[in-house]
């Protein structure tokens, strides 16, 4: 019989980004493999996605106008970063959901247990939640591309764009953490997870020109970090932005909006939910 | 002295709002010892697992676990500890040597001993053939050895180990407690709880009973039940009318009163079994017909009924 306590163990080389870093990317890529370990999953919240692609298409496409743009195509180009923008930010509901469950399986006590960094357990949910929006925007790209959307803008260009929805994934993944660790059980969580970005994503421009909104709604769609998003992956896939209003300053400058909200929510939704993870584990 | 203490709390108190889980727990585990929490449901013994692993802050009161302070030293403790809980701890979609493996990841260690460690732990827990399917087509008895695997992937000095076979099937109970009699026998120092009187038994040298969040009862499970008194021979009689003379045999042969229920008959003695053929011979020189005859030893059943006066498997309110 082999021993088990005998050996020292090895330790290993401490990385150059930190150990919690590393055990974020260790949590990570075990939330990964429970996406590939469950397909149905995965293949479910893609058809989700592409639906919502075919229905405003096809069932509201010929009945909302893009302001400037006569072309009949022109809602077609102009709704495909909307849902882009729209779909990432339903990453965040992944998040929720995944957080309460791992907060009420016993493995989040051994987790607590070992000598790992704290915040891992988040920083591993939403990256991986961000991570699985890289295959959830391939899909969608392919399905635009058979309703007719195009790039027009060049591919350094699209990546940049494909680049601000990711921060966006990422962004909203760690406000649906946060929003993860005050439910009291999972099926709470898969409700709460989805009721505020109904308002969030439609209350944009990502799927109606602004000018079409009552002026108090404009204001807040306006500076609603999902209008900035939109409109800066439109402008950078080359696509209509059906803007005819430009006095609103984060839509003037949408890139540097996106950019900044996105570094700030980080900031304040990360804080608040170690703060709040520290809490609920250590009473 | 010291550094032979594995584990030492004092005065540990732990109140949940107005619940006293806790209400001042002392002890000590030696290095390489096997401590037995013993107590029923809600006594205490989770939250003092719960205190020493770093899962809780106590109310008051201090604890050290391998010269570390829980509280003020909670990341050295984690590096020293493994702790195996009431509910399996792994991940579900993960295979066994994935979950291995992001364990051993998560403390640290080399990427390739942590391999290695796996497929030695997986082999010796007899999990190699399921090692690479996902844990939730494991049966119960196999997630409990696969969470004990995975508490002993750095290879602690100090195991906890909460209710280790609540909910096994006798069969995987025998082999869990076969592993732990091998840890200990290397070395591994192991503070265990159980509601079964039976396991502390098996397992512990050293057993504390707690009840109501206090320490009732402390000792050898052989001096835990000479504190209720020692061996006693109980005869059980055919003819009701015989009850009178097997009490005045056994009177003869024993240390103290006899006690009678019904056609039993029973009576405090010393002497181990030689004493049984000095109460067959008392018995039949009275001339009464036995339809049973034995020594018994006191259980742990009846140490812990005479400390809280209810039984140990009965939910405490």
């Amino acid at each position: 019989m082999s021993t088990l306590t005998a050996g020292v163990p090895v330790a290993m080389k401490r990385p150059i980004y930190g150990w919690t870093i590393h055990d974020g990317l260790v949590v990570a890529r075990r939330n990964l493999i429970q996406t590939v370990r469950v397909p149905e999953l995965l293949f479910f919240s893609l058809v989700q996605p592409v639906i919502f692609v075919l229905l405003f298409a096809y069932v509201f496409g010929g009945a909302i106008p893009v302001p400037g743009d006569s072309d009949p195509n022109a809602y077609r180009q102009y709704l495909m970063p909307g849902i882009f923008g729209q779909t990432v930010a339903f990453a965040a509901a992944s998040s929720t959901v995944g957080l309460a469950e791992d907060m009420h399986k016993g493995l989040i006590d051994r987790f607590r247990a070992l000598p790992m960094a704290p915040p891992a357990v988040l920083i591993g949910r939403t990256l991986a939640d961000a991570a699985r929006q890289i295959l959830v925007l391939f899909v969608l790209t392919i399905t635009g591309f058979l309703v007719g959307w195009r790039i027009d803008n060049g591919l350094l260009n699209a990546i940049y764009a494909y680049a601000l929805l990711l921060l966006f994934a990422y962004t909203v993944a760690w406000i649906g953490a946060w929003i993860g660790l005050y439910m009291p059980n999972p099926e709470t969580a898969n409700t709460a997870g989805l009721v505020w970005l109904f308002p969030m994503t439609f209350l944009s421009n990502a799927f109606v020109p602004l000018a079409s909104l009552p002026t108090w709604l404009q204001y807040i769609a306006a500076w609603n970090p999902i209008s900035a998003l939109v409109l800066a992956t439109r402008e950078l896939f080359g696509n209509p932005t059906g803007m005819a209003n430009d006095q609103y300053w984060p839509l003037q400058h949408p890139q540097l909006y996106t950019i900044a909200s996105c570094v700030a929510l980080i900031a304040i939704f990360s804080t608040l939910s170690v703060r709040r993870y520290r809490r609920t584990t250590s009473r | 002295m010291t550094s032979e203490i594995a584990v030492s709390a004092e005065g540990l108190v732990k109140h949940f709002g107005e619940v006293k889980a806790l209400d001042g727990i002392d002890l000590t585990v030696r290095k390489g010892q096997v401590v037995g929490l013993l107590g029923p449901n809600g006594a205490g013994k989770t939250t003092t697992v719960r205190i020493l692993s770093t899962l809780l802050q106590p109310t008051a009161g201090t604890a050290t676990v391998a010269g570390f302070d829980v509280v003020k030293q909670p990341d050295e403790v984690r590096r020293a500890i493994g702790l195996t809980g009431q509910y399996a701890a792994v991940d579900e979609y993960l295979t066994g040597r994935e979950n291995l493996r992001m364990f051993g990841d998560l403390y640290h260690l080399a990427p390739k001993y942590v391999k290695e460690r796996s497929a030695e732990l997986l082999e010796w827990f007899d999990l190699t053939d399921a090692a690479d399917r996902p844990a939730k087509t494991y049966s119960g008895g196999m997630r409990r050895r696969l969470d004990l695997a995975a508490s002993l992937v750095a290879s602690p000095s100090i195991l906890f180990l909460d209710e280790p076979t609540t909910g096994l099937d006798p069969r995987s109970r025998l082999g869990l407690w076969g592993v732990i009699e091998n840890l200990v026998q290397e070395g591994t120092t192991v503070l265990l709880t159980t509601q079964y009187l039976e396991e502390a038994d098996q397992l512990a040298e050293d057993i504390v009973v707690i009840d109501h969040g206090k320490v009732i009862a402390h000792g050898t499970s052989e001096q835990l039940k000479d504190q209720i008194g020692g061996d006693r021979v109980e005869v059980t009689v055919l003819d009701p009318d015989a009850v009178g003379r097997a009490a005045d045999a056994l009177r003869s042969v024993g240390n103290g009163d006899p006690l009678v229920e019904d056609l039993r008959v029973s009576a405090p003695v010393s002497g181990g079994s030689t004493v049984l053929v000095d109460a067959i011979r008392a018995l039949d020189a009275q001339g009464v017909a036995v339809s049973d005859l034995q020594l018994r030893r006191p259980t742990l059943d009846d140490v812990f009924m005479s400390l809280t006066g209810h039984v140990a498997e009965e939910e405490s309110a």
